[in-house]
């Protein structure tokens, strides 16, 4: 029997923040329409989103680790330097598992996805976007950021959740929405234009799926299809003759990048065993995979699925999130911005720094964090093994919400918290409401980036109200 | 661990103080030549009595030439000290060693600290190179994590406790506008203080410290001499200082309600000075008011109250210029202002003016009948990772 290639785990990343879009015409007079999009919090890039959907995806495997990480997105926290070594090292990856960026494209994204399911070994395929328009236009409201992370290998692996099944692609060039480097946003040819280049483009691709997959429509349970020109994208799904998933426009947004590998989680979120999905990408051509459901399915998903997080939300203003982008510059507090890391202290400390493992005492049991090479009790040097936190969860001891200190968004909410099972650390609360923090809360860390000095990112970790 | 202190061997015998204010027209050079020539005027010197100087700044200067320099000293010794906000007690601390040991007859420990060229309000650390990976919160916030505690240890209503802790900046203010030294001459009501704004937790600026520039000075000789220069020295009691591990902020076994630094120093300097209740003991005190939680959490810690009614002694009026032990008569650093090089040599000439009953007559104590020994804790960093000082004074030898 031929060895079947799939998925093995999955997992997205929804923010926490939403923008209600009514907030946005009642701010700006225009723009805006009905429902939400989701907002990366102003402590997020697509570096940390990708973290946490990669943990999410790996968190329901036991011990699995990838052969290799492909990170894909068109908003890249640094060129020149890789971003995935980033995500490599906040998952405490191998020195031997290559990490590599697919930049540039929306459809670098999807092609990456392919090129893991038609490729040996196992592939962690990592997407993620934060989608910013001009403040009216129709990514301000219709854009979304998320990220999600597919670990793509055979059934030698382990149990697949979703077989490939195959697919086809086509690929055409045509200047309907473009980008230069530097710019945040995208602009567009008029929206007729694209939806004529478009649909040949589909139609030949959806074709030549079904004819390389023996498939007709008729077997085809469901449809993901999406594309950042929504008007082709629509045109393309009611001419499939199949059914077709929500496209979160109305409560997550467009979101790039991450948009089709983040529709096709949620649909195996919902789907039975033995579905068979259809992944249909309008991206500078069309790309259209079809994946069938396995029994594995069930057990293997993530904790927490696409619903679950659009669910799980509290608004942002509108005038914070222009703030966060970039968008509308606020007064900060008058006080010195933070000094840019150390390169050299941050690759001594990279366990501690990118993979929050501190250090527990042999002899006494205590848990230090930061590392530390001498206990606070029992006096032994040099005698403490490793000790993993980014999973633990803990109880906020006591905490304050400091509205003094240097922030990108103040006030900066901090707590003492103590893990279960050991360890205490003073850390920043994110994604909290200030007012709503109490002694005893349950935490869980996150992977964020605290401050950008000199152009240096300065990743480290954060506590959040525990979601699981 | 022995800590012998250096009971009755050196005394204070000259002390000067700058008011301690936004200086925009006085360099840090201005106020160490004004604080030395009041503390040598103070004890009846010239510059050239003078064998050694410890000379204390957190980060308005570095090494002894910053201040060799603006004094013109004459091929002297000068140790720059630091040691965070504790610094000042800390050039102290060592002036008195080195006459204690006998290698100087004379040594002068001055401190200063010039905040408001900086261009930001508060006060802001040196920045050195890290992993990122440091804490960024300001010390307000920090000194803040005690309230939720204590009201959560204690079963103190959040609300009161923050009456509470305004109720120490209201009688650090009353105490302030009788001190023309001070920063802040206004007296403040804790009402008014629970109306402001909070900044850190419920904490408004009025629970902070006074961010002022300021300049300290002392001179020390061997206690055999001390009557030389004056006919009222403040003896050495005792000398303490802690450094912390900084295990309570891996500890979870520390609970915020405390500062084990500061109450192990004061074990360590009632010892030396043969203390055995310092509610009665002591004529008065100063303490390292930074934030209006940290005086409450220090009455405890430094055994004038009880654990856990700390605050209702706040509410008595203890601590009142006519408490039962008065605390920090010059109105503190909330009042007096924190120019952090120079604030422990500050403390140290209240207890100097006190002792001696110098103070003006309306924020002098009414205990010298009886007492004679002032407690001056000076202390630096934050909760579960500080330094403290505390040091006794008295004007009778034992």
């Amino acid at each position: 029997m031929s060895m079947t290639r799939g998925i093995l785990a999955y997992g997205a990343h929804v923010p926490y923040r939403r923008l209600d879009r009514a907030e946005i015409s009642s701010v700006m007079g225009a723009g805006g329409g009905r429902g939400h999009r989701a907002v990366a919090s102003f402590d997020e890039d697509t570096t940390t989103m990708g973290v946490a959907a990669a943990r999410r995806a790996l968190g329901a495997l036991d011990n699995t680790t990838p052969d290799a990480l492909w990170f894909s997105t068109v908003a890249p926290a640094y060129l020149d330097k890789t971003n995935a070594t980033v995500i490599h090292a906040a998952l405490r990856l191998d020195s031997t598992i290559p990490a590599l960026d697919f930049g540039g494209a929306q459809r670098s994204a999807v092609g990456a996805l392919r090129a893991a399911l038609t490729a040996p070994g196992r592939t962690l395929v990592v997407a993620s976007d934060i989608r910013i328009g001009l403040p009216t236009g129709p990514e301000d409201g219709g854009g979304g950021d998320a990220a999600t992370a597919i670990l793509t290998g055979s059934s030698d692996d382990g149990p697949l959740l979703a077989e490939y099944l195959g697919g086809a692609t086509t690929t055409g060039e045509f200047t309907d929405r473009w980008r230069t480097p530097g710019s945040a946003y995208s602009r567009t040819w008029e929206d007729r234009f694209g939806e004529q280049a478009y649909m040949p483009l589909v139609r030949q691709a959806w074709a030549d799926a079904l004819a390389a997959t023996d498939l007709t429509a008729d077997d085809v349970d469901i449809a993901v299809v999406t594309g950042l020109h929504g008007r082709a994208s629509k045109k393309a799904a009611s001419g499939l003759g199949v059914a077709v998933a929500d496209d979160r426009a109305a409560t997550i947004g467009n979101a790039g990048a991450a948009h089709p590998s983040l529709l096709l989680a949620d649909a195996l979120d919902g789907a039975e065993a033995s579905a068979v999905v259809a992944l249909v990408v309008l991206a500078d051509g069309c790309e259209v995979l079809f994946f069938r459901t396995t029994d594995a399915l069930a057990a293997g998903r993530p904790t927490r699925s696409v619903a679950a997080q659009v669910d799980d939300r509290a608004d942002v203003a509108y005038t914070r999130y222009l703030a966060w982008r970039g968008l509308l510059e606020i007064q900060p507090p008058n006080r010195p911005e933070p000094n840019r890391p150390s390169s050299a202290s941050a690759l001594r400390r990279t366990d501690w720094k990118h993979g929050f493992v501190g250090a527990t005492d042999r002899t006494t049991g205590i848990t230090h964090l930061p590392p530390s090479r001498i206990g606070i009790a029992g006096g032994a040097v040099d005698d403490m093994d490793p000790a993993p936190m980014a999973d633990a969860t803990g109880t906020i001891a006591t905490f304050t919400v400091d509205h003094l200190v240097y922030s990108q968004s103040p006030p900066v909410v901090f707590a003492v918290v103590d893990f279960d099972g050991g360890g205490r650390m003073p850390i920043e609360l994110t994604d909290a409401d200030p007012a709503e923090v109490a002694i005893g809360d349950r935490v869980e860390m996150t992977f964020r980036r605290m401050f950008t000095a000199d152009g240096i990112h300065n990743y480290f970790w954060k506590a959040q109200p525990a979601r699981g | 661990m022995a800590s012998h202190g250096i009971l009755d061997r050196v005394a204070i015998v000259g002390m000067g103080c700058t008011p301690f204010r936004e200086h925009w027209d006085r360099s840090l050079d201005d106020l160490l030549i004004d604080a030395h020539g009041l503390a040598l005027n103070s004890a009846g010197m010239v510059k050239d009595d003078v064998d050694a100087y410890w000379y204390g700044t957190s980060q308005s200067s570095a090494s002894g030439i910053s201040l060799a320099t603006p004094l013109r000293l004459d091929n002297r010794p000068v140790t720059r000290v630091e040691n965070y906000c504790a610094t000042g007690s800390e050039a102290l601390r060592q002036a008195c060693y080195a006459v204690a040991s006998g290698a100087y007859d004379v040594a002068v420990a001055i401190g200063g600290e010039k905040v408001k060229d900086g261009g930001y309000q508060g006060l802001n650390a040196f920045p050195i190179p890290t992993d990122g990976t440091n804490r960024t919160l300001t010390a307000a916030a920090m000194f803040s994590l005690m309230l939720p505690a204590y009201a959560e240890r204690y079963g103190v209503d959040e609300d009161k406790l923050r009456y509470v802790v305004a109720k120490i900046a209201e009688k650090n203010h009353f105490n302030g506008a009788r001190n023309d030294l001070a920063q802040f001459r206004r007296e403040m009501s804790a009402e008014a203080i629970c109306e402001m704004a909070a900044v850190a937790g419920p904490l408004s600026v009025f629970d902070c410290a006074g961010v002022a520039d300021g300049a300290a000075a002392a001179v020390v000789v061997p206690a055999g001499r001390a009557t030389d220069y004056t006919d009222a020295p403040l003896y050495v009691k005792a000398l303490s200082l802690v450094a912390g591990d900084g295990s309570g902020l891996v500890d979870p076994a520390f609970d915020f309600t405390t500062l084990p630094e500061c109450v192990a120093a004061a074990d360590d300097a009632y010892a030396q000075a043969g203390i055995t209740d310092p509610r009665t003991d002591l004529a008065m005190a100063e303490v390292h008011d930074c934030f209006t939680p940290t005086e409450l959490v220090l009455m405890e810690d430094l055994g004038f109250s009880e654990r856990g009614e700390g605050w209702s002694d706040v509410l008595d009026g203890r601590f009142a210029l006519d408490g039962d032990l008065p605390v920090n008569t010059d109105g503190g650093l909330k009042s007096f202002g924190h120019p952090v090089g120079a604030s422990g040599l500050r403390m140290h000439y209240e207890a100097w003016l006190q002792l001696r009953g110098e103070a003006p007559a309306d924020r002098g104590v009414t205990t010298l009948d009886t007492r004679s020994r002032a407690l001056v804790h000076n202390l630096g960093g934050y909760p579960g990772e500080m330094v403290s000082f505390v040091g006794i004074w008295g004007t009778e030898k034992d």
